[in-house]
């Protein structure tokens, strides 16, 4: 157990050391997503009542768009470099390779979203700095990196790699987006964890079931 | 009762693959004995780098079975792949990691101890002391490939495969590898190598083995002697299918 933990972190303490030379994936999320609430509050006349509306669905959309964008990213630097075979190569088990990819870029996200979650919170002028909000948002970027890893791995040996990713991505994670915005509509409406319980319930539930799922999907995609 | 037969390095029996309508190996039996080097030989599209993909475990046979050691590939992968190390033909290496970087991540995937000293003596093996903090990606491609041989064989493997490893090398270079093959050899463990350079392999190896028409054409334990009939062997396209022997 503890050492295929060191390998799991092994592979993401890689990802991340990648990332914080190139910067290629956390640039690319975090820009996409500011991007997106940027034009979303100049074409929004966003009075408090707007904004407590609106602004949960165009945060984690924006958030979900920009995910995209960076997974593939992630993936498509193993296969540039025939990495992804170096791995396969290691005498540990295909689901490790897995964890440790959907690690980095759970990290990826985190730190995405610790750009955003700020900006969002001027932007829109709304409340968010709440222990509610940090479990979504984890919650969120579990569940995104565990179907965008296994997704990324799918699309990545295909020509149309950019299109068949968030084809495939979205609409898996569209339960996981509907917990995000639901709990953060209560948080910034300043309700309490009761009132949200189900919808955590429900992304971790999404969580679970996904991380199980991709990890013994995962081995098969790797054979061929 | 005690079996007293030496188990064979590899034992592949019935491979068959296919890549679409594309019939690369078509039922091949191979059983190699350990400590020796092993020259595949064959044509473009004669099947030597997917059997060595195969044996590396980054394809699946479509049916048939493979051992190294008596480990069945499709029973535990992970253990095959403890025996084997391997150099392909891209460095698969991270460019923007040093080659350090590099050695000491596969080091750990792989869970040795002693990291740094086991990089240092597999450093010293290869010839790549001087270039070991530089970024893979400013390397010229002979050290890349330096640093791959390096990362196979950090862990010891009692299986090197080798797929084309003296393509893009300097002499220098070729001349290291063959030092490295030929410690192996004298440490009793297997080399698999391929390549296109016929003398040069019939000069290094022990067995020869030529591939044609999906299956082993001709196998010689004397290649130096046998050079002829194996150069007629190697010439066959895979259309032509299988080696049928000298024409009479």
């Amino acid at each position: 157990m503890r050492d295929s933990l060191a390998v799991i972190w092994s592979i993401g303490r890689k990802d991340l050391l990648l990332e914080l030379r190139n910067k290629d994936v956390v640039v690319a999320v975090a820009g996409f997503a500011l991007l997106v609430l940027v034009i979303f509050t100049f074409s929004l006349n966003l009075t408090p009542d707007i904004a407590k509306l609106v602004g949960p669905g165009v945060l984690w959309a924006a958030v979900a768009f920009a995910g995209v964008t960076g997974l593939n990213r992630a993936f498509a630097l193993e296969v540039e470099g025939n990495t992804l075979e170096a791995l396969m190569l290691a005498p540990i088990s295909r689901d490790l390779i897995f964890l440790g990819k959907a690690l980095g870029n759970f990290l990826f996200i985190t730190v995405a979203l610790v750009v955003v979650l700020p900006v969002f919170a001027v932007l829109f002028n709304l409340v968010v700095f709440r222990w509610e909000m940090l479990a979504i948002s984890l919650l969120t970027a579990i569940g995104f990196s565990s179907v965008g890893t296994l997704f990324a791995a799918m699309s990545v040996r295909v020509r149309a790699r950019e299109v068949m990713l968030p084809l495939l991505f979205l609409p898996v994670v569209t339960p996981l987006i509907m917990a995000a915005v639901e709990s953060t509509s209560h948080v910034v409406n300043g309700r309490s964890w009761s009132d949200m319980s189900q919808w955590l319930q429900l992304a971790a539930a999404f969580d679970v079931v996904f991380i199980v799922v991709s990890a013994f999907v995962f081995q098969h995609i790797l054979e061929d | 009762m005690v079996s007293t037969a030496i188990q064979p390095a590899i034992d592949a029996r019935k491979v068959v693959k296919n890549f679409g309508e594309t019939a690369v190996l078509r039922g091949l039996d191979l059983s190699l004995p350990p400590g020796e080097v092993t020259v595949l030989l064959g044509s473009n599209g004669a099947g030597k780098s997917t059997l060595l993909r195969i044996l590396a475990m980054l394809t699946q046979a479509d049916s048939g079975s493979v051992s190294i050691y008596g480990v069945d590939l499709a029973e535990d992968g992970p253990a095959a792949r403890g025996l084997t190390g391997s150099v392909l033909h891209s460095p698969m290496l991270y460019a923007d990691m040093t080659g350090r970087e590099n050695l000491m991540f596969f080091a750990s995937l792989y869970r040795l101890q002693n990291i740094d000293e086991l990089i240092a003596r597999t450093a010293a093996q290869v010839g790549i002391e001087s270039t070991l903090d530089d970024r893979v990606r400013t390397l010229s491609h002979g050290f890349q490939k330096r640093v791959a041989l390096a990362r196979a064989l950090m862990h010891d493997p009692r299986l090197l495969l080798l797929d084309e490893p003296e393509s893009g090398l300097d002499s220098q270079s070729v001349s290291r590898l063959d030092d490295v093959i030929d410690e192996y050899r004298k440490a009793g463990r297997t080399v698999v190598m391929t390549t296109h350079i016929v003398e040069h392999g019939l000069e290094i190896a022990d067995r020869a083995v030529v591939l044609s028409g999906g299956v082993v054409g001709l196998e010689s334990s004397s290649p130096g002697q046998d050079r002829a009939v194996i150069l007629a062997a190697y010439s066959l396209s895979p259309e032509q299918g299988p080696w049928q022997g000298p024409a009479a």
